[in-house]
């Protein structure tokens, strides 16, 4: 594997050749060029990537330390220690903010000890050097009854990752330089079998960790032919490194002196093989082999900003990392802060560019918009709620009391969870448990569970999990400043907050806002009935949302699509949220009962195992997996099934069907081929995630199967709700900005805060204020109403609105796009006819007349809505609600209806008078003049040519103009259209004058 | 002259029909209970709008509890045993009793007669209520002249009190009704098995000033800290916690720093609101 990459390195090997061998899909297939290397694909990538993990962190250690002509050489004693002890004392004397690649990624609490929320020690550094015990220590253990299913990959194989049986090769110093310190490269095991036992943290920059053989469960894979790694490799791996230290170290010294602060380009000798490197990392990326991109992208960027010396390879690298991958789907604010990166700009201006100019195109929005935050109670529902739902009246009245009871302590938990020194068991614990003590003599615990369920998808469904306590001022405010200062307050606050905030890539599982509430509640209360029947319900309401049909079929009818790409997007959203909420509370009690803060010895652990294996899990994962990948559905099932996993406990990843699980999981993430890049994005980010943050879960190599979604669901702000530490990145390059400023050379772009004027509130803002106080009262209205009050309307509305653009388009816009193509024959027919004028004056004349589409598709709303209501609705509802469903009904039709209508049949209409009606008629004309003008002097072949031409550029590009875009991709760029409208002149001015023998006449400006 | 006092701070001398300032800040409220507390209470200071918000109810109701220990009844009883004239216990209240509680008496006198008979409690209330029911001729009398002369407790009071607040309701339910707005009221959701009934439910939700409203209390009485503490617990946010934000009516006004709940969901008014938001009236105008 190494010679491979240093032949590679050394360009031995065509680089494409390795290319096309590790797309290969065949597993293990030897190199052709280096066949005396046996290596399996899925072992080379993550070999490669701890590599250039490596490269960069060598760059870290010796970036500012390694030229002698530097004169603060930062802690020269460092050097001198053993290299776990180097890394934690770096993370330890890093400085505030998390400047060290380390810091930022280990120092996290472990999962585990933050579920049980008494927040556990913490495993700061020296971290490296407990793995090695640990696995030394479960090594020794292993073989037992919980091996069964494991496979162990070679029973009596040595242990090359425990660096006591095997001490680093060249432990004494190198000194290739004489003057240099001896900072040994951590030579970065690939370890062959660290599967199950990892101490439970986020040691990010572990190893990749690659089981020679998966569980033996997992049949989809291909690849049986299992080798051990050799003792062998890993010399030759450690060999490598040295050698390459020498090399780079050399570079260095031969480079030019690094002491001018100006970032320059690689030098020369250095650029083939870093460019190499980026071929790789591109490949990579885009191949979706990168266990997670995001953490790769982190480290790049942790690494661009700390070394100003010698990391121009790593910038580099990261930059043409960028340059090719990620520019459409970052957010604005991440671009426009990397186009403000100066360093960015010295190595490539042509990234600049890019970023300056995609930040104009970007669609993708991170800021939620603000969301009807007014937190609702649970509506009462005489149908579930009343006298006959309860066993007795005792037990109806004790549930009235409850519920009075839990809003309080819920309300109580808003006012005062922030103030220091408030403890929620001390504070609300003993009357959770009375509640609790209530409820199982009363035997009320369903009518609990399910208000305690339904409250917390009220509050903690929304893509905002904003932590502030209740009453969220956005509303007002967003009456006082508008949209536009709202989101300046909000940019302000982020600033003021955020960017000393870095977290780390890969932050623990946290109950957010909200959440907190529930999960703390549920730890007071500790009643096992109530989480029986909360289980029980989280599951079965899991089970239904994993069964929605939120993948409707492709159709075939364009305009189809288009009128739900956008409301499929939005419905998948919520049920994928709602689903990743109730997962994550379902595992949380599902392993409340078996979490320890400290992890078990392995002999409880393996008697753990045996014991849970007889009993029946909460949740057959495996089954939900397979079948979600049967129906190609893991873009729901996946995430979900990620948030549940995140709550194992300790043992949990070593049972037989989280282990089945877990395994498919990392093959899904080895060849999620989506076709959407943001789905296979938001796949890849959560596994991930769940993989890096629980390194106990890594057990499998990368490799497996395809997996297909077709239809783009995601959007980037699900995408950033769903993976907040996407947020990272964004949050580590403003640190940056405000870093350098701080030395006086970035730009930190000033907020300037506006003051809030309070007379304009009540006259300026009036309508938006209004409008927003309909969509509330509109919220309102169904709070209050039976739930299948509001699907009826949603229903009919939906197909009201859908029917009304049907109708339109089969009557109404039909009707208009034929007078025009008659008023623009009879225009031209005359002799004084003006082509442009003409068409100017009809398009105007038919725009006018498709604004009447619009109060048509209004009529047939008002129309038809509230027959359709009336018949669905009970005979019994109250005439006001009746009323009010009607008019809801009525308005939601109408928009849907006039906002596809204005969007697309006015577009329509103008796009085919100008563009389409004009050749059109032309054509009739033509044939004529082309008869006659072929008879004469035998030109049709270029008359053919020209219409041919002409069919050509207007059927394709501007009827998928005129249609509507179904996506954002097919929207013509402005530069597309100026090509557009070139090729439309030319061909028409070569048309008038080869066919029609006659000077064109004026063609209109915009050709 | 001290209903010219408090006539003058309640800032106008107005009688009931013109709508006076209610709304008051805590501390005008306590410059104005330290004048009518030197008030002797009557029944005209129970049903007189003005004030009703003052009465001495809200007082007797901190020192009621001391008559309630069995040695302090023990001793009433007995004083009660020895004077064996008629209408003792009205007297004897303004003698030995603090001058103000007429009020307390009936209590009393239901404790003393506790310690007579084995008789069960509600027998006893209807006895208060209906005082010829009581055997004992001399008790009777007593009883009714309590009951006609307590201006604070007493089925009397009680009953004025009923009527004021049922007048309110209607009145709500009046100005709901000229307003164009369907609603529920108790009886019809105690039919349908709520569990907790505010006046009224609207069917469809409105705006007040901005706010959310589902539910809809009238209160003929003055909100001031005590009651509304009280109200917020065992009413308002129950309401809340099943209906949703909602509008406590305090016809008699109450003190405006309690008005602080508007965006939790509660809000108070001393009279029927004027600035209401009906769903839809932007659609229709479309």
């Amino acid at each position: 594997m190494a010679a491979l990459l240093e032949s590679l390195l050394t360009r031995k090997v065509d680089l494409t050749k390795v290319l096309d061998w590790l797309k290969n899909i065949q597993v293990g297939r030897k190199h052709p060029r280096t066949s005396s290397v046996t290596l399996h694909k899925h072992e080379f990538i993550p070999f490669l990537l701890n590599f250039l993990r490596d490269q960069s962190s060598q760059a870290l250690t010796h970036g500012p330390a390694t030229p002698a002509k530097t004169p603060s050489r930062p802690r020269p004693s460092a050097s001198s220690r053993g290299f776990p002890e180097r890394r934690a004392s770096r993370s330890g004397g890093g400085g505030s903010r998390g400047t060290s690649r380390v810091q930022l990624f280990s120092p996290t609490p472990s999962p585990g000890s933050e579920r049980s929320g008494n927040g556990a020690g913490r495993h700061a550094g020296g971290g490296r050097a407990a793995h090695h015990a640990d696995d030394n220590g479960r090594r020794t253990g292993r073989g037992g009854g919980t091996n069964e299913h494991v496979s162990p990959p070679s029973a009596g194989q040595l242990n090359f990752n425990n660096l006591e049986d095997f001490p680093p090769v060249g432990s004494s110093p190198v000194t290739p330089t004489g003057n240099k310190p001896s900072r040994r490269i951590n030579p970065t095991p690939v370890s062959t079998d660290r599967s199950h036992s990892k101490p439970k943290m986020c040691f990010t920059s572990t190893p990749f960790t690659q089981a020679p053989s998966p569980p033996p469960l997992v049949l989809e894979r291909p690849d049986t032919r299992v080798t051990a790694v050799s003792p062998h490799s890993l010399m030759e791996e450690r060999e490598l490194l040295k050698r390459e230290k020498c090399k780079r170290a050399q570079l260095q010294t031969c480079s030019p002196a690094p002491a001018s602060e100006e970032p320059c380009t690689p030098s020369k000798s250095e650029a083939p093989r870093v460019r190499e490197q980026h071929l790789f990392g591109l490949f990579l990326f885009s191949e979706n082999l990168v266990p997670n991109v995001f953490l790769e992208l982190f480290f790049e960027r942790v690494l661009e900003r700390r070394y100003l010396r010698k990391v121009h390879n790593c910038v580099y690298f990261a930059v043409k990392v960028l340059e090719n991958h990620l520019l459409a789907h970052l957010d604005k604010c991440t671009l426009r802060l990397l186009a403000e990166n100066e360093r960015v700009a010295s190595f490539s201006p042509r990234l600049r560019d890019r970023l300056s100019q995609a930040q104009d195109t970007s669609t993708a929005k991170v800021l939620s918009p603000s969301v009807s935050t007014f937190i609702h109670s649970v509506p009462f529902q005489p149908a579930t709620d009343n006298r006959s739902n309860f066993s007795s009246d005792k037990a109806f009245h004790t549930f009235k009391k409850q519920r009075d009871i839990f809003y309080e302590l819920l309300r109580e938990w808003e006012d005062f969870h922030k103030e220091p020194g408030w403890i929620f068991d001390m504070a609300l614990g003993s009357r959770i448990r009375g509640i609790m003590s209530q409820l199982t003599a009363a035997g009320n615990h369903s009518h609990f569970a399910r208000l305690f369920l339904k409250q917390l998808v009220q509050m903690c469904k929304g893509p905002r999990v904003s932590g502030s306590s209740g009453d969220t001022p956005d509303a007002d405010l967003l009456v006082m400043l508008g949209a536009d200062g709202l989101g300046r307050l909000k940019r302000l606050e982020e600033r003021l907050i955020q960017p000393h905030g870095v977290g780390g890539p890969c932050p623990p599982p946290s109950f957010p806002g909200h959440q907190e509430f529930f999960r703390d509640f549920l730890q007071a209360a500790s009643c096992c009935q109530l989480n029986q029947h909360l289980q029980d319900s989280l599951c079965q309401q899991l089970l239904q949302l994993d069964e929605v049909s939120i993948l409707s079929p492709p159709t075939p009818v364009t305009e189809r699509e288009e009128e739900e790409g956008e409301e499929a997007k939005q419905r998948f959203a919520s049920v994928l949220l709602l689903a990743r909420l109730l997962a994550k509370f379902l595992g949380f009690i599902s392993f409340l009962p078996y979490q320890t803060t400290e992890k078990p010895s392995r002999e409880i652990q393996e008697a753990a195992v045996a014991l849970r294996s007889k009993s029946v899990p909460v949740l057959d994962v495996c089954g939900v997996l397979r079948n979600s990948m049967k129906h190609r559905r893991t873009i729901l099932t996946v995430p979900w099934l990620v948030e549940f996993l995140s709550m194992l406990d300790f043992t949990g990843p070593l049972l037989l069907n989280y282990r089945v699980v877990l395994g498919t999981l990392k093959m899904t993430l080895g060849r999620c081929s989506e076709t959407s890049y943001l789905n296979r994005l938001l796949i890849v980010s959560v596994l991930g995630w769940l993989f890096q943050v629980d390194s106990s879960l890594r057990e499998n190599s990368v490799c497996g199967v395809s997996i297909q979604d077709g239809i783009p669901l995601v959007d980037q702000q699900l995408l950033y709700t769903c993976c907040p530490f996407l947020d990272e990145f964004r949050k580590l390059l403003a640190a940056f900005v405000s870093g350098s400023s701080a030395k006086g050379g970035g730009i930190v772009r000033k907020i300037t805060p506006t003051s809030a004027e309070p007379q304009d509130a009540a006259g300026g803002n009036g309508e938006r204020s209004q409008q927003k106080l309909q969509a509330d009262l509109e919220q309102a209205f169904f709070h209050n109403q039976p739930p299948s009050l509001r699907r009826t309307v949603e229903f009919v509305a939906e197909r009201v609105g859908s029917n009304a653009v049907k109708h339109m388009k089969a009557t109404f816009v039909s009707e208009l796009v034929e007078k025009g193509d008659k008023m623009l024959r009879d225009g031209l027919e005359s002799p004084k006819a003006n082509p442009s004028k003409l068409n100017e004056s009809i398009c105007a004349q038919l725009c006018e007349a498709g604004l009447d589409a619009l109060s048509r598709a209004t009529r047939f709303c008002c129309e038809k809505s509230p027959e359709a209501i009336r018949i669905l609705l009970p005979d019994e509802t109250s005439p006001a609600v009746l009323t009010t469903s009607e008019n809801i009904t009525i308005h939601l039709a109408t928009e849907k209806a006039c906002g596809w209508l204005s969007a697309n049949i006015t577009g329509t209409l103008t796009w085919r008078h100008a563009w389409l009606c004009a050749p059109r008629t032309l054509f009739k004309r033509l044939p004529l003049n082309i008869q006659r003008l072929s008879g004469e002097n035998g030109s049709a072949g270029t008359s053919h040519f020209t219409i041919s031409q002409l069919n050509r550029i207007f059927s394709k590009d501007l009827l998928s103009v005129a249609v509507g875009p179904r996506m954002d991709e097919e929207l013509p760029s402005g530069s597309r259209l100026q090509t557009l409208f070139r090729n439309v002149r030319d061909t028409l001015v070569l048309l008038f004058v080869v066919t029609l023998n006659i000077t064109p006449p004026p063609l209109p400006p915009f050709f | 002259h001290a209903l010219c006092m408090v006539s003058d701070a309640t800032g106008c001398g107005k009688e009931r029909q013109g709508h006076m300032k209610m709304k008051l800040s805590r501390a005008e409220y306590k410059e104005i209970v330290r004048w009518t507390e030197q008030l002797r209470p009557t029944r005209q200071l129970v049903s007189n709008d003005i004030f009703l918000p003052f009465s001495p109810q809200k007082r007797t109701k901190r020192t009621i509890s001391r008559h309630h220990a069995p040695d302090v009844i023990e001793s009433h009883y007995q004083r009660y045993e020895k004077q064996t004239q008629r209408f003792i216990l009205l007297k004897s209240s303004k003698t030995f009793l603090l001058r103000q509680l007429y009020c307390v008496l009936h209590r009393i006198c239901l404790f003393c007669f506790i310690f007579l008979s084995t008789a069960s409690k509600s027998v006893l209330n209807s006895m208060l209520k209906e005082p010829s029911l009581i055997p004992d001729q001399t008790l009777a009398k007593n009883v009714y002249q309590c009951t006609v002369n307590d201006c604070c407790y007493g089925p009397l009071v009680d009953c004025i009190k009923h009527a004021i607040g049922h007048e309110h309701e209607v009145l709500l339910c009046d100005k709901l009704r000229e307003k164009n707005l369907s609603f529920l009221d108790e009886n019809q959701l105690r039919a349908k098995g709520y569990d907790k009934t505010p006046d009224i439910i609207l069917e469809v939700p409105v705006a007040v000033e901005g706010h959310i409203v589902h539910w809809i209390e009238s209160k003929a009485s003055f909100g001031d800290d005590h009651s509304h503490r009280t109200y917020l617990n065992e009413q308002f946010w129950s309401y809340w916690n099943r209906f949703g934000p909602g509008l406590v009516i305090y016809w008699y006004g109450f003190i405006g720093e309690l008005d602080c709940q508007r965006d939790r969901g509660i809000l108070l008014k001393d009279c029927f609101p004027t600035d209401i938001v009906v769903l839809g009236r932007a659609a229709q105008q479309d």
